[in-house]
């Protein structure tokens, strides 16, 4: 038994000291110089309106209102909920991910002819050919804040109708909103819509 | 793909530096670092009473498997007790039983296979106790297992050297300050890193958002220099805090990429001979590469290659099934990928990570087409191609060792690998070695498929079922992680068979390299003489490729037709 004991305690020691320094010293280290150097990005890249956070820029959230641009669908519906949805048991808690459809999955052809439906509905002026496919198909996380700047355009006919902007107002918010390529070439051109949407709210004076 | 090229650039640029740094830990030579760790080692040293004795392969996988053991049990511990009060701001409750050995083999055997989502399944404390502290362990434990096999292959010793002098020694002049540094460079481009409970917004619409919080940044940055590839939250790397932006994507690819790369460089360097080179008169002030690296090299870049042209091409062409919706596909298959990386970047991380074997995920490969889904299944068959910490090249030796000895056969030479004969104990253990991980891929996966427990997991009809089974497990046997993630797999069944199916991979294939570099090291170098094969011109690069395609298709071949080729030739028909 001794002997035994012995063994074990090399590992033992090597153990609780790897313990202390990979699983205590170094991530209470990086919170606290991250906190200390960068808090704006340690703490989400919130963004703040009137003194309350309205979301993060990094995150996407659901929009119904017809006023609102939209962004792609989310099977986690971007944790965004009513507190109905929320007494009700529709909203579960914070998550991720997508449902996982294969490309030969019927489920997922049901939900995007559902979805060209809807939109079709929504934006009369397009023609079903033009919708790109960002827009209807479900990002990883189901927290994508972005579209492509295709998927922003294709909305602009319908949010003049609905908020009463200008065609051009519209579309300076988006450019305001899309972000270029990594040096030029690496990754894609990207429209944020929380930001669109914060813009066109002032705008409308929403944002008090 | 200029994007591609340009990336797979600085990933040849950075190995070598970093190699030649690996190279240094790994004989114990002097670096430019060594006022401050030696310092630091010798404290650690001292308070475990670690004598620095050289070991045999024996004590070395002993002293291995009993501080992977003690770990095993630390961890479970805390995952049993993760509810109580202690940094766990959002009231997570305690892991079921079944459920944490799954995670518990997972992480310690570097897989982070995980059948729990982290926003809903584990407390801050677990997630750095547990997590990072074994994505920390496992990745310096494999790679010491690799430099220890190394050292045999190079036979320039008799011993191994010391286990846990290794494991501190990676820990802190390598594995430390690097996810330090690229910690901090994650949280400036706006990866999350805090201690506080999730908040909740308001959004402009008077909807509620809730918003997830924790220690991000330092469990993504070992995530990927370990290897290790289990995400702080469900959807891992796709979701925006874990990697907000194409910068920090690639930050990540090339962190996963950086150390499994340059394994390969420092093993070139450690089993050069430099009499010999001296006596050839190429004896360089500078030496990139030794010349035994360079076919492995060679060999793990051409699969590489081909894996992200095929994924690329696949996800570009889009679903047809959509097209047929009247969805226009010229975006190609963004179904599961985000925006901000698009079908290059997100293709480019799919074989990345497979490859590596990390298996941290930037898209859902669940909803990859099936031919782009086939590259990272190839991949996790393979396990070498780079491969996690030094274990993609132990098994490219194995491979190796099997190609000299078919080439030896056919052209009637001795069977040499690094001036030591190959004799029937190597080659024994070398078949072994080959055989379980199919072994183990292709049984389970039959199992499953014979049992409802098994079957019940299956969210994809058809084909792609199939594949979702197959993908399971060669992710855990090849200890990588990913997963078809539509597989409901938090259920006895797959917690207890992909847990077994994790060990097994990891272990035996552990020891077997060891076992098999050990009795290397202890032979009478040979001379090279007129009989020898060389193995390190381009006709051994050519036949290890060849060995490898076809062993590869001799024994997956019937499981792919079954499952991704013939749900590629339903959808296109």
């Amino acid at each position: 038994m001794s002997s035994f004991l012995k063994g074990i305690k090399k590992p033992f020691l090597v153990t609780i000291a790897l313990l202390l320094i990979c699983g205590v010293v170094y991530p209470l280290l990086l919170t606290g110089i991250s906190q200390i150097i960068l808090p704006k990005q340690a703490n989400g890249s919130m963004i703040i309106i009137n003194g309350q956070s309205v979301g993060s820029e990094l995150v996407g959230q659901d929009f119904s209102d017809a006023r609102f641009m939209k962004g792609r669908p989310s099977a986690v519906n971007y944790n965004t909920y009513t507190q109905k949805d929320k007494e009700s048991g529709d909203y579960t808690g914070v998550g991720s991910g997508s449902k996982n459809y294969a490309p030969t999955n019927p489920d997922l052809v049901k939900r995007v002819e559902a979805d060209i439906a809807e939109f079709l509905k929504a934006n009369t002026s397009v023609k079903k050919q033009d919708i790109p496919t960002d827009l209807l198909t479900a990002s990883g996380s189901g927290l994508d804040p972005h579209i492509s700047p295709a998927a922003a355009s294709v909305q602009i006919p319908a949010l003049v109708k609905t908020t009463g902007l200008s065609k051009e107002t519209l579309e300076g918010i988006v450019e305001a909103n899309t972000e270029d390529k990594f040096l030029g070439f690496f990754g894609e051109e990207t429209v944020n819509v929380l930001m669109v949407n914060l813009d066109i709210a002032k705008k409308l004076g929403l944002l008090k | 793909m200029l994007q591609v090229l340009i990336f797979l650039a600085v990933f040849i640029a950075v190995i070598f530096p970093m190699g030649k740094y690996l190279y240094h830990i790994a004989l114990g030579q002097r670096t430019f670092a060594d006022p401050v760790f030696d310092r630091m080692d010798n404290v650690i040293y001292r308070i475990c009473g670690i004598d620095r004795k050289e070991m045999n392969w024996k004590q070395y996988a002993i002293a291995m498997l009993a501080t992977n053991a003690i770990m095993v049990f630390v961890g479970y511990l805390i995952l049993r007790i993760q509810s109580l009060p202690i940094l766990n701001p959002n009231g997570i409750g305690s892991m079921e039983s079944s459920l944490s050995f799954n995670t518990i083999i997972s992480f310690i055997t570097n897989t982070n296979l995980q059948h729990y989502s982290g926003e809903s399944g584990l407390s801050y404390m677990s997630q750095m106790l547990v997590i990072i502290f074994m994505m920390f362990t496992s990745a310096a434990t494999g790679f010491s297992v690799a430099i220890a096999a190394i050292r045999g292959f190079a036979g320039k010793t008799k011993t191994m050297g010391n286990f846990y002098a290794d494991l501190v020694r990676i820990t802190t002049r390598v594995l430390l300050p690097l996810s330090f540094m690229i910690g901090l460079v994650l949280v400036s481009q706006g990866v999350v890193q805090n201690l506080s409970p999730n908040t909740t917004v308001q959004t402009i619409e008077g909807k509620f958002q809730d918003i997830a919080m924790g220690p991000i940044a330092a469990l993504e940055s070992i995530k990927h220099l370990g290897t290790n590839g289990g995400g702080f939250l469900g959807a891992n790397s796709t979701t925006p805090f874990e990697n907000p932006n194409i910068l920090t994507n690639m930050i990540e690819m090339l962190s996963m990429m950086i150390l499994p790369g340059a394994c390969v460089v420092m093993f070139g360097l450690m089993v050069r001979s430099r009499k010999k080179e001296t006596e050839r008169g190429i004896e360089k002030k500078r030496v990139l590469f030794g010349s035994e690296a360079k076919p492995i090299f060679a060999v793990m870049l051409i699969i590489f290659v081909v894996g992200i042209a095929v994924c690329f091409g696949a996800e570009q062409a889009g679903n047809p099934a959509l097209e047929k919706a009247g969805l226009s596909q010229s975006m190609g298959n963004m179904e599961g990928k985000e925006m901000r990386f698009g079908i290059a970047q997100s293709s480019l991380f799919t074989t990345v990570t497979t490859a590596f074997t990390t298996g941290s995920i930037n898209n859902m490969h669940d909803t990859l087409t099936p031919l782009g889904g086939i590259v990272p299944l190839m991949n996790m068959m393979l396990n070498l191609v780079f491969g996690g910490k030094g274990v993609g090249l132990m098994n490219m030796i194995l491979y190796v060792i099997l190609t000299v000895f078919i080439c030896g056969l056919m052209v009637g030479r001795t069977p040499e690998y690094l001036a030591k004969k190959i004799e029937g104990k190597e080659m024994k253990l070398t078949a072994l070695g080959i055989i379980i991980h199919p072994l183990l891929i292709l049984a389970f996966s039959a199992l499953a498929l014979a049992v409802p427990a098994g079957l019940a997991g299956i969210t994809n009809s058809g084909h792609h079922g199939l594949t979702q089974v197959v993908y399971e497990y060669a992710s855990s046997a090849a200890n990588n992680g990913s997963g078809f993630e539509g597989l409901a797999d938090n259920t006895y069944f797959w917690n207890i068979t992909t847990g077994l199916v994790m060990f097994f991979g990891r272990y035996l294939s552990i020891i077997i390299s060891l076992a098999i570099a050990s009795s290397l090291m202890l032979k009478q170098p040979v001379s090279e003489s007129i009989g020898t094969l060389r193995t390190n011109t381009r006709t051994f690069t050519i036949s290890l490729l060849m060995v490898i395609i076809i062993i590869a298709a001799l024994t997956f071949f019937p499981a792919l037709v079954l499952g991704p080729i013939a749900e590629h030739m339903n959808l296109w028909s």
